[in-house]
This record gives structure tokens, sequence and C-alpha cells, in this order.
């Protein structure tokens, strides 16, 4: 089991890919710290792995704030006592074209995917930094490196998220920590349950592989840069995406 | 209990890991201890718990000797 008696915290881990990220760690013998805005969602995601048998608790907390996340690590560390990974899977998507964005759809997807991911590599490198050791992977999006029409504050969050995750890996190298993005193309889940019909077609159209990825996908890229099978990796951006970006 | 200036140097054997006699109040951290710029953040940021304060950025960047981090410590818990 790679990951006995490791703790990982995965944001936005209640549902969609960051569970499917939290199964693929447990299944390796993590202990989970599922951190959501969805107390519900949470609550039931954790009772659910600890009834198979895995240790696991559900925190509420919003990433976007700072004062959320520092009380969400002090009390993750009071519950686990370390934390050994960090995923940074919370986001939200909140279309428009330009023209038509609102400064709130803008200002709401940048605190969330670029803020929340600053706020916990902040909060976490403090115990990796003590601990010499740590694996950070934060979730990007293929959005983030070629654009997509409709979504200006989505791909500059993600792409932001990128230059984040290879300044955050050069900072904490020298300490045994590595940091990842891995970005995925077009998976199905709620978010992007949202599409229409037309949208999730013209998709498909420029997915080599021809079918929409699935959350273990995604889940599983996670798992490997975590694993010591990648303790040589840092600063990357593994993509997940069918080919779509070659 | 040690004093404030005991617990400093105790900190900065623990976190630069270098010999308790290298430690002088005219040690240089990162010219004579070896520090990096990582380890003066950790450094600061084990005094800060130490001592349960919060030293401004201003003022954590101008210790940057073994005595200047015992004065600074000294003037705020007084002793
Ligand atoms: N689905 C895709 O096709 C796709 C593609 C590329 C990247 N991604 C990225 O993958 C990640 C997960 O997406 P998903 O498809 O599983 O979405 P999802 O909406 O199903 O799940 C996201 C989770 O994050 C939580 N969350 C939202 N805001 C939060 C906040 N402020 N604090 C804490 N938690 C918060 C949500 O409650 C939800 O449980 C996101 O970062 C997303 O941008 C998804």
């Amino acid at each position: 089991m790679g990951f006995a008696g490791k703790t990982a915290l995965i944001t936005g881990g209640a549902r969609g890919i960051g569970r499917a990220i939290a199964e693929e760690l447990a299944a390796a013998g993590a202990t989970l710290a599922i951190v959501d805005v969805l107390q519900d969602v949470a609550e039931a995601t954790a009772a659910a792995f600890r009834e198979r048998g895995v240790e696991a608790a559900a925190f509420v907390a919003n990433v976007a704030s700072p004062a959320d996340v520092e009380r969400l690590f002090g009390e993750v560390m009071a519950r686990f006592g370390k934390i050994d990974i960090l995923i940074n899977n919370a986001g939200i998507t909140r279309d428009n074209l330009i023209m038509r964005m609102k400064e709130e759809e803008w200002d709401a997807v940048i605190a969330v995917n670029l803020k929340g991911t600053f706020n916990c590599i902040k909060a976490a490198s403090r115990p990796m930094l003590k601990a010499r050791s740590g694996c950070i992977v934060n979730i990007a999006s293929v959005v983030g490196v070629m654009g997509n029409a409709g979504q200006a504050n989505y791909s500059a969050s993600k792409a932001g998220v990128i230059g984040l995750t290879k300044t955050a890996a050069k900072e904490l190298a020298s300490r045994g920590i590595t940091v990842n993005a891995v970005a995925p193309g077009y998976i199905a889940t709620d978010m992007t349950g949202k599409l229409s019909e037309e949208a999730r077609k013209a998709f498909l159209t420029v997915v080599p592989l021809a079918r929409p990825g699935t959350p273990q996908d995604v889940a599983r890229a996670v798992r490997f840069l975590c694993s010591e099978d990648a303790a040589y990796i840092t600063g990357q951006v593994l993509h997940v995406d069918g080919g779509m970006l070659m | 209990m040690s004093s404030p200036a005991e617990r400093v140097r105790e900190i900065i054997v623990e976190q630069l890991g270098v010999n308790a006699e290298q430690v002088t109040d005219e040690s240089k951290f990162v010219e004579d201890l070896g520090a990096d710029s990582l380890d003066t953040v950790e450094l600061v940021m084990a005094l800060e718990e130490e001592f349960g304060t919060e030293i401004p950025d201003e003022e954590a960047e101008k210790l940057t000797t073994v005595g200047e981090a015992i004065a600074y410590v000294q003037k705020i818990v007084g002793g």
C-alpha cells in the first residue's frame, strides 16, 4: 500500500474528480481529509469511505478565504497530525463571452481556482517544510494552455495555476516537496454536465481518443504524481485529455 | 527555564542543523551558518511560534546575525 500512513487533503473532494482522486489515494492506503463547501455531500462522501474502513473525515471550508483555509489546516493537523499530500482540486466555472462577462463572474472564478490554490499551498508549505517532504498536485485544465471561447476567467485562472505550480515547485524543491499540475481535458462530471449537447459533441470532435475522460482517468494520473514512482518529477503539467493538446 | 537568548540559539541550531559552538552572537545566518532563503524564512517562522509573536517582514529582513535575532526577541519578550 503505497500511501499507508499518509494523510491526503483534497479540496473539492466531495464529488466529481476530487472524489475519484480520494478513491485512488484511499485504495493505496491514504487517510483522507475531504474538504468542500458542500457540507452534506462532503460528509456523505467521508462516511462512505469510513464504512469501507478508510480513515476519512469531512471538513467544510471555502478555499477562497484565507481565514477559512488557516482554520482548515489547523483542524486537519489537529485531527491527523500531518499533511503529506495536498490536492488542489476545488474549482468553479462562470462562463460568458468577454463582452458579457460581469466583474463578479471574473472575480469568483479567480478567487476559487487561483487564489484558493495559492491559499492552500501557502498553508500546506509550513507542515511540509517541517517534514522535509510532501507532494502537491494542482488540478489545472487544458483550456489554461489552449484558451476557450466563453471561459476567459476560467482559462486565466488555470493558466495562473500552471505558473503558480512551477514557482511553488522551485521554492519548495530543496525540501523534498514536489509540486505538479494535472490538466484534464473534457471529463464527464457535474461541471461538464451543464454543457449543452452541441457543446459536448463539439468537444469530442477535438479529442483523438474520441470519448470523454472519466474522473478516474484524472485520478490515476494524480495518484502517479503522488507516488514514489514520480519522486523525481516536479514543476510539470501532466495532460490527461485524450490527446486534445499535443 | 532557559533564557530567551538560549532558546533563540537552540532554535538556530535545530533549524539550520549547525553545531552549538558555531552559533556566536556575530555569526551571520547566510555567510557563516550556511542558511539559504528558505532557511531564513523557516527560522523566522520558528521564532514566531516559540515566542508567540508575529515578526513583520521589514523587521525580519534586518535579522542577519544571531545577536540581532536575540536582541529582537529580548526586546519583545523583555529579558
Ligand atoms: N470536468 C472537467 O471536464 C474538467 C476539465 C478540466 C479541469 N477540471 C477541473 O477539475 C476540478 C474538479 O472539477 P469537477 O469536474 O469534479 O467539478 P465539480 O463541480 O463536480 O466538483 C468541484 C468540487 O469543488 C467544490 N468547491 C467549489 N468551490 C469550492 C470552494 N470555494 N471551496 C471548497 N470547495 C469548493 C464543489 O463543491 C465540488 O464538490 C476543478 O478544478 C475543475 O476546474 C474539470
